[in-house]
């Protein structure tokens, strides 16, 4: 890897997301169209001025209808466009930004449009439903999986080998929905919830209880991306993605140890290498770690260099991950609190940092004047991690 | 303090959603997945009651599930081998949830068991059974109840699931941690 071949720096220079939500009316072009209008109107462009499209959405079979990209084109703007689709299941919501990135640091594209869109409640009578897909067809879908199981397997191996209590997890659930009251596309924002509402909730796959889970969601997110050359003639707040990184594992996933994601830990070395970052937790001041369970923001925390493995949850029992801590934790009430559309946790990840970071969060602004933000997405068959740094130049 | 997300979309109740026009179908697919080379080898085995798994002498593992390359290595695996089929529970979930997230009344233990015979997390998910919600836990030996030959087919589930091994010494890493 040669990462001093870049040819030009990006910024984010316009952010849209809409509402996240069980159940919207808008179709998934529609929502794709809302997002990323925003996100123009924001950089105070129009469709004529983007050179390409970088569509990201997460399984097909959410909407029962294939090739998902070619379909959900009108929305995105991607019509008579370069134009692509990633998909890397969960991690999407980072990596399509990423490819929105290497398409304008390339030096081939100047403005680049990035929509990411998710409507999960077409699937009927579950999302679960679609997700017994993405499962092994002859070892594991005979023993008739359901999603949860995977990460109930291991949440428990990392509490074991860690030594970390199930109440110091089920703060971070706490933290994020009362965090997601702050935002208004939040669709499980709780200012009320306690420890005890999470630890009580009903049992899905022990440990995980309901309450440790994000909600399936419809939702879409949009970003603008632009090159050095054109960033400060736009806004006076462009927000710089200083490094990226991505990296995957075997589909192999019982013969890995689950305590400790290291593919999570080699996109970051990716990511913290190109944005010169020596020291992680001295340089961080937000980070938003993908949260699709309580914990995984921990474990997530962790492999991003941010904890050591388990001290993550004694951080949150102390509160150094609440939005006035000393490492604000996914200020943005995470996809525990705002929900989980797939890809279009986009908006809460690196849209979050953009709005963060450019001093435009509202009542959800980290105090302090945050100059450097860390976002991280993870999925596929739990074996993929994106992971972007971004930076508000002084 | 500027705010700049202004959400859009309407948001349905469950009701609305009766009213809101929308189609509905059912996709009539069918698949016949081809196991491929390795695991028609495995699944022949487990209907002859036994596990089989694959040397790679690079890396110095046995894989199981087997596969005719080493997805490390990146090389061909060297031979087979069987395995006593006994193991240690490397992880586990009490399942109040099936498939469809449908809830069910008696809750199903499920995890993943790494082999004995073989290096640490040579293994693969199955269910847990003869076993209490008090007792199950991470090291606890492990030993296969099969089908009846008879009723085998050389699938995964030719192999009902795994249950304490008793008068099997603990594992090292088999220490009980009480939990909330
Ligand atoms: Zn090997």
């Amino acid at each position: 890897m040669n990462l001093g071949k870049i040819h030009k720096d990006v910024a984010v220079v316009g952010a849209g997301m809409t509402l996240f939500s069980r159940r919207l009316q808008e179709t998934g072009k529609e929502m794709s169209w809302q997002a990323a209008q925003m996100a123009l109107d924001q950089a105070g462009l129009t469709l004529d001025d983007i050179d390409a499209v970088i569509m990201g959405s997460a399984p097909d079979a959410f909407d029962g209808v294939h090739k998902k990209g070619d379909w959900l084109i009108d929305g995105a703007g991607g019509v008579n466009k370069p134009y692509m689709r990633v998909y890397t299941g969960g991690g999407t919501a980072v990596f399509a930004p990423i490819a929105g990135w290497w398409h304008v640091a390339s030096g081939m594209f100047e403005r680049v449009l990035v929509v990411c869109e998710e409507k999960m409640s077409s699937c009927q009578p579950h999302a679960q439903s679609a997700f017994a897909h993405i499962w092994d067809p002859i070892l594991d879908r005979p023993l008739k999986p359901n999603l949860v199981w995977i990460f109930a397997m291991e949440m428990q191996r990392y509490m074991h080998t860690y030594n970390v209590r199930y109440e110091d997890i089920a703060l971070v659930a706490v933290k994020n929905k009362r965090n997601a009251v702050g935002h208004p596309c939040a669709q499980l924002a709780d200012p009320d919830i306690t420890l005890e509402d999470v630890i009580n909730s009903e049992p899905m796959a022990l440990p995980v209880r309901r309450l440790d889970i994000s909600p399936p969601s419809d939702g879409a997110a949009a970003l603008v991306l632009v090159s050095e050359d054109t960033a400060y003639e736009l806004t006076n707040e462009p927000v710089w993605m200083d490094g990226v990184g991505w990296c995957i594992d075997s589909t192999m996933w019982t013969n890995r140890d689950l305590a400790f994601p290291k593919f999570v830990a080699r996109a970051a070395r990716m990511a913290y290498e190109m944005a010169g970052i020596k020291n992680p937790r001295e340089e961080i001041d937000i980070a938003e770690p993908y949260d699709p369970f309580d914990y995984k923001e921990l474990q997530h925390l962790e492999a991003l260099g941010l904890a050591d493995p388990g001290e993550a949850a004694i951080m949150t029992r102390e509160g150094k991950t609440q939005r006035d801590g000393e490492l604000p934790v996914c200020p943005s009430g995470g996809l525990l609190g705002v929900g989980n559309p797939i890809a279009a946790t986009l908006g809460i990840k690196v849209g979050e940092l953009f709005w963060q970071l450019s001093g435009q969060a509202g009542a959800r602004q980290v105090p302090g004047d945050p100059a450097v933000g860390v976002a991280q997405a993870w999925g596929d068959l739990m074996q993929f991690s994106s992971v972007i740094v971004m930076r508000r130049r002084p | 303090m500027k705010e700049t997300v202004k959400p859009r979309g309407k948001p349905l109740s469950g009701e609305e959603m009766k009213q809101v026009c929308h189609v509905v179908a059912r996709p009539q697919v069918k698949y016949a997945w081809a196991v491929g080379v390795a695991m028609s080898h495995f699944l022949a085995g487990l209907k002859q009651g036994k596990i089989l798994g694959r040397t790679c002498v690079q890396c110095e593992r046995i894989l199981v599930p087997p596969r005719m390359f080493c997805e490390r290595c990146y090389r061909t695996t060297d031979e087979w081998v069987e395995l006593p089929g006994t193991g240690v529970i490397e992880t586990f979930s009490i399942s109040y949830i099936d498939t469809d997230a449908n809830r069910i009344k008696e809750p199903i233990f499920v995890g993943v068991l790494a082999f004995d015979g073989a290096p640490p997390h040579s293994g693969i998910m199955h269910y847990f059974g003869e076993v209490s919600q008090d007792a199950i836990h991470i090291g606890m030996p492990v030993e296969p109840v099969w089908k009846p030959g008879g009723e085998r087919v050389g699938a995964i589930t030719d192999i009902k699931y795994f249950r304490p091994r008793e008068g099997a010494r603990p594992s090292s890493n088999s220490k009980r941690r009480k939990r909330g």
